[in-house]
């Protein structure tokens, strides 16, 4: 985005960095590269926001989440502050917009995170989140949320999950 | 409503009523697929493909500017335009009650579908209802990994025991019967591509056909006749008493308490 942030917009991106997925708390919405957009004007806050999967049941949490955070952050500013959140799939979400301190939030919690460049139909290599090994073994390529799927490593034994590759697959469509 | 929109909306119903029966069908094997991997595999395939009517059916909020949960929940069965082939059982009984459901015939149906989804989402790519390019663009990321998985059990159980084979070959027969009910775009499909909404349905077609000869030449099969539609034209809103249960049950709780959908 090629904008310059206002203090008040960037005021909510650190508000934005505390709200997570809840079903993977320890990585925010803008580490996963959900937040497209922020607009902050006096009495305004817009947020744009970019699903990850479609049927994801912790969109409308994340949405309530962002609200309430935001409006009990800024009430010191204008208590009359109005919030929009919207979700849009305009840019669609993909697995790239994950941020580096993301990548490593999710190895460290088990989740082996997506490759950064991913073109459809390519292999996908995973490598083990805890010893870093590549011998491992998909058991369910879809796993406990939409996103993930789960994994075993044969050389420390122990079950992982992986993010899926999330590819744009019409890059020229605009 | 202008005439463009009135055949936007044609197509919307078709494209989130197909999806939302699909998934409820699939949703109903929960607990009894055939094995514990596959019972979390198709749970978040049917929730992703639920996914995929909720972002059509927010598509027609915006347009009719009705709530999405009435367009979803409160409609006769007579308005739905899915395609019959979706509405029905997965087998006898029910999921609560001795469900004898039929594996050969749901994996040849989402598999069958699901080719047929693909392509329908690659010409929605270039239609000229721009929202309807986005929603395509985020469906198809999702859809390649349920592609993989139906391909997957069907290579399996066609090159499996001969009672396999057998059962698949029956299911095939079976969905083939009327499958001619997905491929069409009902009475209005001539305008849906006249307007460039979507490519014209002998396109899709001959696409479809393409596809599945490929995939049956992998396994060694062969079917001569072209895909009927004996049960009706659900586009046109034709429909079988599958679909009046199947809505009774999706829609009980809206329709007993609206407030309670909101939880």
């Amino acid at each position: 985005m090629q904008r310059v942030h206002s203090n008040l917009e960037r005021k909510v991106y650190q508000i934005l960095q505390q709200v997570t997925d809840p079903e993977m708390p320890f990585i925010s919405i803008v580490e996963l590269g959900m937040v497209e957009e922020v607009i902050a004007e006096d009495n305004y806050v817009y947020v744009k926001l970019l699903p990850t999967f479609s049927g994801c049941p912790a969109l409308d949490m994340i949405k309530g989440d962002v609200k309430r955070k935001t409006h009990d952050a800024i009430e010191s500013f204008d208590h009359l502050l109005k919030i929009d959140v919207d979700f849009s799939f305009s840019p669609p979400w993909t697995t790239d917009r994950i941020s580096e301190t993301g990548r490593k939030k999710l190895n460290k919690n088990g989740i082996t995170p997506p490759p950064a460049v991913h073109t459809k139909g390519d292999p996908w290599e995973i490598d083990c989140p805890y010893c870093g090994s590549t011998y491992v073994t998909m058991e369910n390529i879809f796993g406990p949320t939409a996103c993930r799927s789960i994994l075993y490593c044969n050389n420390c034994k122990n079950p992982f999950e992986a993010m899926k590759p999330v590819a744009n697959l019409n890059e020229k469509v605009e | 409503m202008s005439h463009y929109e009135t055949i936007v909306r044609e197509l919307l119903y078709q494209l989130a009523d197909d999806n939302f029966i699909h998934s409820y069908r699939g949703s109903e094997w929960l607990g009894l697929a055939p094995h514990i991997e596959e019972d979390v595999a198709f749970s978040s395939i049917s929730q992703d493909t639920m996914g995929h009517a909720s972002i059509y059916y927010q598509l027609l909020e915006k347009l009719l500017e009705v709530p999405v949960d009435e367009i979803s929940h409160n409609r006769k069965p007579e308005e739905f335009r899915n395609a019959i082939l979706l509405e029905e059982v997965n087998g006898p009984g029910d999921y609560l009650n001795s469900p004898k459901y039929d594996w050969a015939f749901t994996v040849v149906r989402h598999l069958f579908f699901n080719i047929f989804k693909d392509i329908r989402l690659q010409s929605l790519n270039q239609s000229s209802y721009e929202p309807l390019v986005h929603a395509a663009r985020k469906i198809q990321t999702e859809q390649y990994y349920h592609l993989m998985h139906w391909k997957t059990w069907f290579y399996q159980l066609m090159s499996s025991t001969e009672e396999a084979r057998s059962r698949m070959e029956q299911a095939i027969y079976r969905v083939w019967r009327d499958f001619g009910g997905v491929l069409t775009l009902g009475k209005y499909g001539g305008e849906m591509s006249d307007l460039k909404l979507i490519a014209p349905e002998a396109q899709l077609k001959e696409e479809w056909l393409n596809q599945i000869q490929q995939l049956f030449s992998e396994v060694d099969f062969t079917i001569k006749d072209d895909p009927g539609m004996e049960k009706g034209n659900g586009r046109n809103g034709e429909h079988t008493s599958d679909l009046v249960d199947a809505l009774n049950v999706l829609s009980e709780v809206y329709i007993s308490d609206e407030e309670a959908v909101g939880w």
